[in-house]
């Protein structure tokens, strides 16, 4: 047990400590950790926990991270991924959080923004491409991938064009779903 | 003037009634954390709060604990910056915490897995989407554009050895260093794209909460 704790805390520090531009780029990071590494979940019931995540209130990698922290060791592992998630930010905010005013407009730093919001990007198209794969969204054309896409594009155009809130989108597809599969 | 104790709580319950009103983290909870410490509690002016949120946003972390966090430790030091964080972290934990247990309750039902069927293909529109958002800060011209279409190669082709920690490591050593060869080629690079953050506040409605 105290060794999974100390896993738990282990993984979602390092997470936090590279948790740059939003969570969803940690996506794929948490997928290597969690279900590739230590295999705490499989790839399915990750995609359910990131619905749950987007669900509530609250940023969407530390929300992850205490569900599996709650899943995989009670409410002891969820308070231990919290903290190892926000622990990071927290150093990093006593530590530097003052002087960081005055480097801030420093050029290098910018220069490795520029880098880092790149790869950021690059790390979240991935994650939407990997779980399109995953989710049967790509595969030969049958009804079932045919609505699964009409279900996609009608929750990206919810989300972009009419800018409804996430949580709306979410509920609203459940509703779809238990329409056409239920 | 207060005891100490007395400001600890303080920010905790502020930061405690924060939370769950903006759903959440993200940009939707900077004009209430505006509001209540700037004009509320004046703990701070605008001007400070501005270059708060602008930090907040560019460490590791979510955007709305990072502040939190942050006036937390400019109000009351260390202590302040723990009381903060707890604050605005317990409504969701709490949330997250029951929505666990109702999931794990309803798991197997088939009502609830055919919702999921569907909300599955709903979640790849949400990464999509904040691909969207936040390709259109990262893309400021033909080498960024490289860089994303690399990150998005090696780990499709190589997710099984290289760890997305390295790619990231990476990317700011990179870039780093394209800006530098750029400066040395005569190149001017816009290292940012953005607007002024009281514009943007204003813009982006409250949906991006995500980060």
């Amino acid at each position: 047990m105290l060794q999974l704790l100390l896993e738990l805390f282990a993984t979602f520090f390092l997470i936090g400590m590279v948790s740059f531009g939003g969570g969803y780029a940690m996506i794929p990071l948490i997928q290597e950790e969690a279900v590739n590494r230590h295999e705490w979940l499989d790839a399915q019931q990750f995609t359910d926990i990131i619905a749950i995540a987007g669900m509530s209130p609250g940023p969407i990698a530390t929300n992850i991270a205490i569900f599996i922290g709650m899943q995989e060791a009670g409410l002891l592992g969820a308070i231990v991924a919290a903290a190892g998630m926000v622990l990071p930010s927290l150093f990093i905010i006593v530590c530097v959080g003052v002087v960081f005013f005055k480097i801030y407009q420093n050029k290098w730093l910018q220069s490795s923004f520029y880098g880092l919001r790149a790869i950021i990007t690059g790390l979240i198209i991935y994650a939407a491409i990997l779980f399109a794969v995953n989710n049967g969204l790509v595969g030969e054309l049958s009804w079932f991938t045919a609505s699964q896409l009409l279900i996609f594009l009608g929750s990206l155009a919810a989300l972009l064009l009419f800018r409804k809130h996430p949580v709306y989108v979410i509920i609203a597809s459940g509703l779809i779903g238990i329409a056409i599969y239920g | 003037m207060k005891t100490e104790k007395g400001v600890l709580w303080t920010i905790f319950l502020t930061f405690l009634k924060i939370g769950p009103v903006t759903f959440g983290g993200g940009y939707a909870m900077i004009p209430v954390i505006e509001r209540e410490v700037v004009e509320k509690r004046k703990w701070l002016e605008t001007r400070d709060i501005a270059d708060i949120f602008a930090v907040a946003e560019s460490i590791p972390g979510a955007i709305g604990i990072n502040s939190a966090t942050f006036i937390g430790y400019r109000v009351a030091g260390i202590r302040g910056a723990l009381a903060a964080m707890i604050g605005i972290l317990l409504p969701t934990f709490c949330i997250i915490l029951l929505l666990s247990l109702f999931f794990l309750q309803m798991k197997g039902h088939p009502k609830m897995e055919a919702a999921f069927i569907s909300i599955r293909a709903t979640i790849v529109a949400l990464i999509a989407y904040a691909a969207i958002k936040i390709g259109k800060t990262a893309l400021v011209d033909k080498t960024s554009a490289v860089l994303i279409l690399l990150t998005v190669i090696v780990m499709y082709f190589g997710h099984s050895f290289i760890h997305p920690v390295l790619l990231i490591a990476g990317g700011a050593a990179a870039g780093i260093g394209i800006i530098m060869l750029k400066q040395k080629l005569g190149r001017k690079t816009p290292l940012t794209k953005r607007t002024k953050r009281t514009k943007r506040t204003k813009q982006e409605p409250i949906f991006d909460y995500m980060i």
